[in-house]
């Protein structure tokens, strides 16, 4: 409860506040009264308070205090504080004792939507050259540490490249029988319906054939890698970096590129080809599926069908493929985890960054290399 | 006798060397203390020389004109309130950061076989190759505040990898050093833990053994005994204490601790938030007496004043 007299001629208002001053959602309206009735008396010069009958408060009387407070400095008329209850006196003493330091405060510019988005933008443009720099520095970096792992004057031992091999084969291979089979699945059964109106099911092993041997199975298990092996990768250097973990390294002169980032690089460009002729097999099992079970075709027809339409050159092509996001997934990985800021959140960003950047770069490097084998008539 | 007669040959060839190079580093013009306790010369073979550095985030400046020179053997203490910038300069200390301005030098035995070379040799970090810079930082054990052990690795492959990375020992006798190392620091018996398995103390003392790996010149400690309970705190202090007695290296220390600033400290400096720059320099013992600056000592007397001491 609050309420107002004034005395000394008006000169003076008293606000008295009695009962409970405890936080809720009146506070703005008790303000606003308090505000509004010390504006409908231009005369008054000072503002005292009778607070005998309070019985409890919480911080809420300081921000309504507060707020006053700040009114009748703006127009020069005098806050008294003495008849506050002692606590009150004592923590408003305590909030000013060290005054707002000169541009600590973070300035907010509002802007419209459409003026952030624009300034969004710009802040990319800007950035970018320092980006593509930083992303050069990382690839000239790793490939100084490739110079000196391939003349022989840096040697990564097993103990470290083993346990990121299996990570990233053995444990792969649920996952990636599971999608290569059904993308091989769902090829055929795409692929059925046309060529059942011909009567060319018999074709169906071609087509899940070439296309899984050809691009497929090197790209599923691509995109399959980057969400799983990319994003660890990002999340255990980002967190090492945020641990001061590749600090340590640095300080002993050990090149966190060499130690960490060429392992990492090695082992996914050597079982990413392993993988892609496992997802490949899985891909034409999965269209084998659907050839025997739904268009009645003979398992041995399939198989001769699929070894008659698929061209050596088409598997070289996937393994290249493959190989080459190897690469990919597992720089886009390091390069982030690389990048990571010092805190929790930022391992996050990393990782998700990493996928991002990994399935970006295995969608450009497929229409690279799809275009060039076309140029070269492969 | 002919080889004991050889060997105390050599022996007064490298000491007549050694006093050679001393006296050479003593004319360098060393800077000279704010607060001023003069040691006696022989304990003066300055370390590391800080040269008039800037510290700065791209124009943020942390802070400037910091000169001063850590002496072999001392128990250097970087000191100041929260967020001066005390991490930062060891960061700048132990090579992870580029000064914006101004020069550190290192003054390093380079341990060369042949004898005409091994002599005492100033290194200027940031403007040296990256081989010499790989070197010198061979020289430096650090630990970090968190421990920063490699979470994949057992405590000992952690301390084996420094060992690993620059000498030719053979595995089983890098794996024995390891457990040397981890005994020194009461550790014995943990060599196949990983870092997530044993507590935040013990972490610190397993990044100790760590930092000791290659009986570094110099150490590095970033707040050692943040986190720890009060006796284990004190047991660090003995521990870093015994290191220089034992190894001679020369021990840089960022620290809040005033207990074990007192009880360790031979030689500090004093980074100032406001001014952005030391405003003191010298024995914490000797600073707590004679400083006249008000800032020092509220900050050795935990804001109480002179009166209390």
């Amino acid at each position: 409860m609050i309420n107002y007299k004034t005395v000394n001629d008006n000169k003076c208002l008293v606000i008295e506040i009695s009962e409970d001053f405890i936080i809720d959602n009146s506070d703005n309206i008790k303000l606003k009264d308090a505000i509004n009735k010390i504006e409908s008396l231009p005369e008054i010069a000072e503002i005292d308070f009778d607070t005998t009958a309070l019985k409890s408060w919480d911080s809420s009387i300081l921000t309504f205090l507060n707020h006053i407070k700040s009114h009748c400095l703006k127009h020069n008329i005098a806050f008294i504080k003495d008849s506050l209850p002692g606590g009150v006196q004592r923590l408003i003493a305590l909030a000013e004792a060290v005054p707002e330091r000169k541009g600590v405060r973070k300035t907010e510019v509002n802007r419209s939507y459409l003026a952030s988005s624009v300034a969004a933008i710009g802040e990319k443009v800007v950035n970018f050259t320092k980006t593509s720099k930083d992303m050069l520095a990382f690839l000239g970096e790793t490939t100084i540490a490739f110079a000196r792992l391939i003349t022989g004057r840096y040697k990564i031992r097993g103990s470290i490249l083993m346990p990121i091999i299996r990570e990233c084969s053995v444990d792969a291979l649920p996952i990636v029988s599971l999608i290569s089979c059904l993308v091989g699945l769902i090829l055929a059964f795409v692929g059925a319906v046309q060529l059942v109106i011909f009567g060319a099911q018999i074709y169906v092993a071609s087509l899940v054939g070439i296309a899984m041997i050809r691009v497929m199975g090197a790209v599923m298990a691509g995109v399959i890698m980057a969400g799983r092996t990319g994003a660890a990768f990002a999340a255990q250097l980002g967190t090492m970096e945020v641990n001061e973990e590749i600090d340590a390294l640095k300080t002993l002169g050990i090149s966190p590129v060499e130690f960490l980032v060429l392992p990492r690089v090695l082992a996914l460009s050597i079982i990413m080809p392993l993988l892609c002729v496992y997802a490949d097999l899985m891909g034409i099992l999965g269209g084998m599926i659907v050839g025997v079970f739904m268009l009645d075709l003979n398992v041995m027809e399939y198989y001769n069908m699929t070894r008659d339409s698929v061209s050596l050159n088409s598997f070289w092509i996937g393994i290249f493929q493959s190989f080459v996001f190897g690469i990919l997934v597992a720089l886009a990985g390091c390069l982030r985890g690389m990048q990571c800021k010092r805190s929790a959140s930022a391992v996050g960003e990393a990782a998700t960054a990493a996928v991002v950047t990994g399935i970006v770069a295995i969608v450009v490097a497929t229409a690279v290399i799809t275009v060039l084998c076309n140029v070269m008539g492969i | 006798m002919l080889w004991g007669f050889k060997h105390l040959d050599i022996k007064t060839a490298s000491i007549t060397l050694k006093n050679l190079t001393e006296r050479e580093i003593g004319d360098i013009k060393v800077p000279p203390d704010l607060t001023v306790k003069n040691l006696p010369d022989s304990m003066k073979t300055p370390h590391i020389i800080v040269k008039n550095i800037t510290m700065a985030y791209g124009d943020l400046v942390i802070q400037q004109n910091l000169d001063f020179t850590v002496n072999k053997g001392d128990i250097f203490i970087i000191m100041g309130g929260s967020g001066c910038g005390k991490s930062t300069l060891l960061r700048h200390l132990v090579g992870l950061q580029k000064p914006a301005k101004g020069d550190i030098i290192y003054n390093v035995l380079s341990k060369n076989s042949d004898l005409e070379q091994n002599r005492q040799k100033e290194i200027n970090f940031w403007n040296t190759s990256a081989e010499e810079q790989r070197l010198l930082m061979k020289n430096f054990g650090i630990l970090y505040q968190s421990g920063a052990l490699w979470s994949s690795m057992t405590l000992a492959e952690n301390i084996a990898l420094p060992l690993e990375a620059y000498t030719d020992l053979s595995s089983s006798q890098i794996m024995e050093l390891a457990s040397l190392k981890l005994a020194l620091v009461g550790l014995a018996g943990f060599e196949g833990y990983y870092p997530s398995e044993i507590s935040g103390g013990m972490r610190k003392r397993a990044g100790l053994a760590r930092a000791m790996a290659l009986d570094p010149d110099f150490l590095f400690f970033d707040e050692p005994s943040a986190g720890l309970d009060p006796v284990s705190a004190r047991l660090l202090d003995d521990l870093i204490l015994e290191l220089r007695q034992s190894f001679g290296s020369t021990i840089v220390v960022v620290t809040h601790e005033l207990a074990s600033m007192f009880a360790i400290g031979t030689n500090s400096v004093f980074l100032d938030p406001v001014t952005k720059t030391m405003i003191a320099h010298g024995d914490p013992k000797y600073l707590l007496e004679s400083s006249k600056d008000e800032r020092v000592i509220n900050f050795l007397t935990r804001g109480e004043g002179k009166q209390i001491v």
